[in-house]
This record gives C-alpha cells, sequence and structure tokens, in this order.
C-alpha cells in the first residue's frame, strides 16, 4: 500500500542537490532538479549501499560519493558500471511548501 | 580476417573492455580468457571484510546476453604476432584481430619473504581470511593500503595485529603525511601496533626479522608491499616493456593490432609515463581500449583516482600527490578534511581527502572535475568550506588566478 509521508520543507533541498530522509526503518534520497522539480529514489546506491545524499548531484545525473556509480534520479536508470541495478524511485508532491513522498511500506501502527 | 578481439584477463579491466565493445556495437566474437577458476569478480572488498565476500562484477546471464564468451581457468601462454593467434594453457589456439592484454599485476615478494602470504585474488583472500579470528597475532609486513586495510579488517574480528613498514610514513608518498598521520592514530587507537621505519630481513610462516634483530612472532604473515605487473606474456612476444607493457595514448602497444590496459600497463599522463594500480582506472582503460579498438575516438582520459576504507573511515585521493608541492587544507566538519595541491602556475592537480564515511566523496569528485577542466581556484577559495567547490564547474571564467 501507498501513502504520503512528510519529508521536509521544499526550502531545505537546494537547486541541484540532494537531502537524505529517514523513514520506518528505510532511508531515502530527495532531489531538487535544476528547474526546480522535486525527485525521490532509494537512498542507498545498488552497488555498496553508500548514501546518495552524500554524492553529487549535476543535472540529472546523481553520482553515488563511493564509487561513481551514476543514475538518473528522476527515473531511477543506472548509468552504466560499476552500476548495473536501477535505483527504486517514489513519487514526490509539493503542498504549502512542504515535501511528502509516496511511501509503499504498511502504514506503523500508531501508539 | 577473423572478426574476433581476444581479452586476456578477466578482471576488471578485461570485463570492462569485453561489455563497452559491445556497447559500441562491436558484433564480432569476444573471448574473455581468466587464469582464475571463478566468475570475475571485484578485488577492493578483498581486503574490507571477514569472512570473504566475493562480489561478481556482472552475472554469468550477463556474459550469455552480451555474447562474450568467458574462458575460465585457462591462460594464454604465447602470442604470435605474425599470424594473429594466441595459444591456451589447452593448446588452442585462438586467431584475433585484436587482442588486449588486461594481464594484472602478481604481489611483490621479496626472496627473503617467501613464507609469507600476499593478498590479491579470492582465494588468497579466503585463505587468509581463514586463520584470521580472535585471539590469533597477524604481522603485516606493509603499511600501504592492503595492508592498512587489511589491518583494520582483521581487528574488526579480534585478532591482535602488527604493522610493520620500511618507511617513516604509512601510505609511502600516495598521500599528504597529515592524512597518513589520521590512519596511522586511528591504527593506534584502534590497538594496532605500528612499527615504522623498520627493515624486514627475513618473512617466514610464523615471524617477521627486522635488520634491528628484533623478532616478531605471529600466527600468520601476510606480505603487502607492492605488485609487480604481469608482462612476462609481452615480453615473450618482443613487445617493448618498461615498468608494464609501454601503450600510447589509445592504449596501443608497440603493435598496432594489440592494446594492453590496467594495472599492467604503462601509459602516457600529464608529461610523464605512470602505471597504476587502481579500480577505476582499470575499469576505464578497458572501454577505453574497446573505443579504440572499434574506431572510435579515444575519450580523454581521466585523471587517476582510488579510494581506500579502514575501520569506518574512507579515504579518497583524485590527481597524483607530488610531495613537493605545497598543501591546502579544506576542514568540512566532523574531522573529514581535503588536503588540495595545485601546480605553480595554479590549476588544482590533487585532492586528498579523509573522514568518517562519505564524507569527502562529493569535494573530492568535484575536484576531479575541475583538474580535468583545468579549473585554478585560489587557494582562498579551496582552503575555505563555505565557499562550494560546484561553482567552479559553472562559471564562465572559472580560474581565480590570473
Amino acid at each position: 500500500m501507498t501513502y504520503w509521508v512528510e519529508a521536509c520543507a521544499e526550502d531545505e533541498v537546494e537547486p541541484e542537490d540532494v537531502v537524505r530522509f529517514d523513514y520506518s526503518g528505510k532511508t531515502y534520497a530527495i532531489y531538487r532538479s535544476p528547474n526546480n522539480e522535486f525527485f525521490c529514489t532509494a537512498g542507498l546506491c545498488t552497488h555498496e549501499e553508500a548514501h546518495l545524499a552524500d554524492g553529487l548531484v549535476l543535472d540529472h545525473i546523481i553520482e553515488c560519493p563511493k564509487h561513481n556509480g551514476r543514475f538518473d534520479y528522476r527515473t531511477g536508470e543506472a548509468k552504466g558500471a560499476p552500476v548495473c541495478i536501477n535505483l527504486k524511485t517514489y513519487a514526490v508532491k509539493v503542498e504549502r511548501g512542504r515535501l511528502f513522498i509516496a511511501v509503499e511500506e504498511a502504514r506503523p501502527e500508531s501508539g | 580476417m577473423t572478426n574476433r578481439v581476444v581479452i586476456v584477463g578477466a578482471g576488471q579491466c578485461g570485463v570492462s573492455a569485453a561489455f563497452t565493445l559491445r556497447e559500441l556495437g562491436f558484433d564480432g566474437e569476444i573471448m574473455l580468457v581468466g587464469e582464475e577458476a571463478h566468475l570475475p569478480y571485484e578485488r577492493p572488498p578483498l581486503s574490507k571484510s571477514a569472512p570473504v565476500v566475493a562480489k561478481a562484477i556482472t552475472s554469468e546471464e550477463a556474459y550469455r546476453a552480451a555474447s562474450i564468451e568467458l574462458l575460465r581457468s585457462q591462460r594464454v601462454t604465447a602470442i604470435d604476432r605474425e599470424t594473429k593467434r594466441v595459444t591456451l594453457s589447452d593448446h588452442v589456439t585462438l586467431a584475433y584481430q585484436h587482442l588486449l592484454l588486461a594481464t594484472g599485476a602478481t604481489p611483490r615478494i621479496m626472496p627473503s619473504m617467501e613464507g609469507a602470504m600476499t593478498l590479491r585474488t579470492l582465494d588468497d583472500a579466503t585463505a587468509i581470511f581463514d586463520k584470521v579470528d580472535s585471539g590469533m597475532h597477524l604481522a603485516i609486513v606493509g603499511g600501504g593500503f592492503i595492508g592498512l586495510e587489511l589491518a583494520a579488517t582483521a581487528r574488526r574480528v579480534g585478532a591482535a595485529v602488527t604493522v610493520i613498514e620500511l618507511a617513516e610514513q604509512l601510505m609511502g608518498r600516495a598521500v599528504p603525511p597529515v592524512i597518513a598521520s589520521v590512519a596511522e592514530q586511528r591504527h593506534r587507537d584502534e590497538g594496532v601496533r605500528i612499527i615504522l621505519g623498520a627493515k624486514v630481513i627475513a618473512a617466514t610462516p610464523t615471524y617477521v626479522e627486522l635488520e634491528s634483530g628484533r623478532r616478531i612472532e605471529a600466527d600468520l604473515v601476510v606480505a603487502g608491499i607492492g605488485a609487480i605487473p604481469n608482462t612476462q606474456l609481452a615480453s615473450s612476444a618482443r613487445l617493448e616493456v618498461d615498468n608494464g607493457i609501454r601503450v600510447n595514448a589509445s592504449l596501443v602497444t608497440s603493435d598496432p593490432s594489440i592494446f594492453a590496459a590496467g594495472d599492467c600497463c604503462n601509459f602516457p599522463w600529464a608529461g610523464q609515463r605512470i602505471r597504476l594500480e587502481s579500480w577505476r582506472v582499470a575499469k576505464d582503460q578497458g572501454a577505453q581500449a574497446a573505443r579504440a579498438m572499434t574506431g572510435h575516438s579515444a575519450a580523454h582520459a581521466r585523471n587517476p583516482w582510488f579510494w581506500s576504507d579502514q575501520y569506518d573511515l574512507t579515504l579518497q585521493v583524485a590527481g597524483i600527490v607530488n610531495p613537493s608541492w605545497p598543501f591546502i587544507r579544506r576542514d568540512l566538519g566532523d574531522g573529514a578534511f581535503i588536503v588540495f595541491q595545485t601546480s605553480p602556475a595554479g590549476t588544482l592537480r590533487s585532492a586528498c581527502g579523509i573522514g568518517v564515511g562519505n564524507g569527502v566523496g562529493k569535494d573530492i569528485r568535484l575536484a576531479e572535475m575541475l583538474m580535468e577542466r583545468g579549473v585554478a581556484p585560489s587557494p582562498e577559495a579551496l582552503a575555505d568550506p563555505a565557499i562550494p567547490l560546484k561553482r567552479y564547474l559553472k562559471r564562465p571564467e572559472p580560474n581565480d588566478n590570473p
């Protein structure tokens, strides 16, 4: 099941940059493109599980800080060796200056 | 003419060449010949985890899907340049149109150290880590990257570790002294005994003897004192060899049908000839050789780059450190920092960073891109973490210096 989770304020993500967001035992990476669109992928590189939020965003590419694996963060597509497994992507919406991502886990029980 | 490429060596470089050939549309045969029985795997993790984790470069299915014929447990024993054929260890001969030598390197071992184990292959790592456990004593000859990664991994499983290094600094001249000091302090804090400035006169399976007369008893002795390029095949075929198989900027050897790439080759870079043992350089040069073979324009050679993981510290180096140039330090917070060097003309030439996790990765990558573009940021800007390096990538006039 998919539901929206509030991640952070819009202005916490600089243009052409990425931030880390942890939720319910999982980690995500939230991107702001140079033309101010927001995207979200799984937070760990599919090669050796480094946090992509420590990596470099250039245009629509996130480059892993560990071994330079590159992905298109809009689609999650792996852009060549050493990465060959795509990143999972998640929908993002902006409401009143806040970012929400669509996570897929079962909603945690309250209390 | 046979439309076939034979690649000698199924490490990172050979595999990269094979797949890049297909990506570039090469539709002839590709034979990838490897000495080891394993599916080609990544070497960097071998010193970094106990028990050993074999990480395949790609799946067996990927070779089939790309029609890359992988010959395992096979060696190329001879090259006949006249007839353009290679002979395999099972006596089969294969004609080639192009041949790539990606033969790698072999750990160096001094005659007096023949009792020591070395770490290069998956089988080496398995044999070493089978013996490394809590309560045993591991003596490591050589305080370079492999030795230090092995030390960190062995400490994690509770082994007592002694590292013996000939120089007065760990990691030789590959990193600035201030970075070597951070690593050294961390190893000492973790309980590693480090002996610097010590010449080893004998290494056996159970002890290391120093020139001073001191003897260090151990349950296992491993030597990590560098590697020598595998050039025998090239030499026998009378290709030019000089600290590696000599190639030009397109990775062509002295025979226009034969290329060499990765740890085994000696190539021109920034006005000098160098040989590098680096995962990324191997991968990049494999791809570069594939481009050259298929008549694609040579991609601009990327900067040397490598990394090392020790405990939770990551060290990354881009470019080549020149010990005679001044160092400019940029502190990134949480103890992480980068040391830059600029040439006398002011262009950025090397960047070496150390810190917990991947804190230095982004700025090292940016530094590398600035080096490729010949950018000359001012020393003040390099030292000031409040000035983002990314700014220099996009500015129309990127140089601070006149």
